[in-house]
């Protein structure tokens, strides 16, 4: 994309970009898609079950059905439910989700927009989600999507602070918050160069931290079925719950993307000797085994209680994501300023 | 020109500054069009027959009791407090992080009171019990 940025900004580069775009948006529609019926086949092998295998070969096009179903469905709207606030909520919660994948480079050359403050501009945008996750709560006028709002903003505002302070430690490495230029500060041929070995500590803290921030189990308390229902979107049908499903797999794809660009190394080769190999491929299979990490915990941890998540995210996650931050200021200032 | 140095692409820079943000846009545009496109050609293919018990709000098949909205625990308002003190410390975490390459020994010192001041904040509370979730 790089080549068409510098001059100035044409209408016909932006509707360039925007196609481009929008076949991004259909990738990453198919991305959903399959990751639901990856984590359902997966989910299932791991409890001795078969998972999806009747609609299409191998249950291949049961996401496809799922997705039609929803798009025709009745969609009803709570006679006491705030109207207005109600059909908000799913786009709210959606518009982010999509905004942050502007800035996940894939590999050099491949990236949408290189902002120098990519890292920042993603955590700024991921939060809003939760306020329209807290706003369907709230406008659907119903106890249990109110309990499910509450604990998912209770949940977001303990973890979001841990999530934010365990990549100060890659930012002091690579001394940006640009995403780019923190792919290539992790280079040097082998995989102990990426920032998971260095920043171990960080690393920790922002998997269990992101794990929360997904509202995925063990720390799914805000859709917590066996107690609210569903949670938030309890009064939601069809369509508008489609949204908050996507929402919740396009944070997959963003935490995972994420995850690969700051701690795994991104497009970099694990050895030298193997960086003949596209740099796309090896940042795809970096993705795949976070994605595949993501639903491998969920099929193994029970749900938290929340007193147990709120304790973790406050009296261990936060404590310990700042002495990492000063574990690798004070490392940088013996053994690399020195 | 601060902001910019990081452009490493070479060309104009202010122009590359930009236009990078026209891609942002260009993003969000895409996420506000796809669930107004999909919502809309919903509003076409699904049926819209609204009866009274449809329309009624959830509880586990009961009728309802009273009021959805209600006053909320003030637990949690303490919690949104610590988070707003400690999310404003990451937004003076990050220039320091970015910058502290060019910086001395002395902005160590400078973060490492600073931390320790919220850090005593946070012990302090933890004392006081508001860290500690119990029923109330």
């Amino acid at each position: 994309m790089g080549a068409w940025l510098n001059g100035p900004m044409t209408w016909g580069n932006a509707v360039v970009i925007f196609l481009w775009g929008a076949v991004f948006l259909m990738i990453v529609l198919g991305f959903v898609t399959y990751a639901i019926y990856f984590e359902r086949k997966v989910i299932g092998w791991m409890q001795f079950r078969q998972g999806p295998n009747r609609v299409g070969p191998l249950g291949l096009l049961q996401t496809v059905a799922d997705i039609f179903k929803l798009l025709i469905k009745e969609d009803t709207i709570p006679r006491k439910a705030d109207r207005l606030l109600f059909m908000l909520a799913p786009v709210l919660a959606y518009v982010p989700a999509f905004s942050v994948l502007a800035v996940i480079p894939y590999t050099q050359k491949l990236y949408f927009a290189d902002l120098n403050v990519g890292l920042l501009y993603y955590v700024a945008l991921s939060g809003i989600s939760t306020l329209a996750i807290v706003l369907g709560g709230w406008a659907s006028n119903n106890k249990y999507a109110l309990l499910g709002g509450m604990r998912s903003a209770a949940q977001m505002i303990s973890y979001e602070v841990p999530l934010v302070i365990s990549v100060v430690g890659v930012i002091l490495l690579s001394g940006s918050l640009n995403l780019r230029d923190i792919v290539e500060a992790q280079s040097g041929g082998w995989f102990w160069n990426w920032n998971f070995l260095p920043q171990i500590i960080g690393f920790a803290v922002f998997i269990i931290a992101a794990v929360s921030e997904l509202n995925r189990t063990p720390f799914d308390l805000p859709e917590a079925e066996s107690e609210l229902v569903a949670g938030y979107h309890v009064e939601y049908s069809g369509f508008r719950f489609a949204f908050f499903m996507l929402t919740e797999y396009v944070y997959v794809y963003a935490i995972a993307a994420l995850t690969t660009v700051l701690f795994l190394g991104g497009w970099q080769a694990p050895a030298p000797f193997l960086e003949f190999v596209p740099g796309i491929l090896w940042f795809l299979l970096k993705f795949v085994f976070v994605v595949f990490f993501l639903f491998w915990i969920r099929a193994t941890f029970p749900r938290i209680r929340v007193d147990q998540l709120m304790g973790l995210g406050w009296k261990v996650l936060l404590p310990v994501s700042l002495l990492n931050v000063f574990l690798t200021a004070v490392y940088i200032e013996l053994f690399i300023k020195g | 020109m601060g902001l910019l140095h990081f452009t490493n692409d070479g060309g104009d820079c202010v122009d590359n500054y930009v236009n990078q943000y026209v891609v942002v846009a260009i993003f969000i545009v895409l996420g506000i069009l796809l669930p107004a496109a999909a919502l809309t050609a919903g509003r076409l293919l699904r049926p819209h027959k609204p009866t009274d018990p449809k329309q009624t709000t959830y509880e586990s098949g009961n009728e309802p009791v009273g009021e959805g909205q209600v006053r909320f625990n003030i637990r949690y308002y303490l919690f949104a407090l610590m988070f707003v003190i400690f999310d404003v410390e990451t937004v003076f975490l990050y220039p320091w992080a970015v910058a502290y390459n060019k910086l001395g020994l002395f902005v160590l010192i400078e973060m490492f009171i600073f931390t320790g001041m919220l850090l005593i904040g946070l012990l302090y509370a933890w004392k006081k019990k508001v860290l500690q979730w119990n029923s109330v």
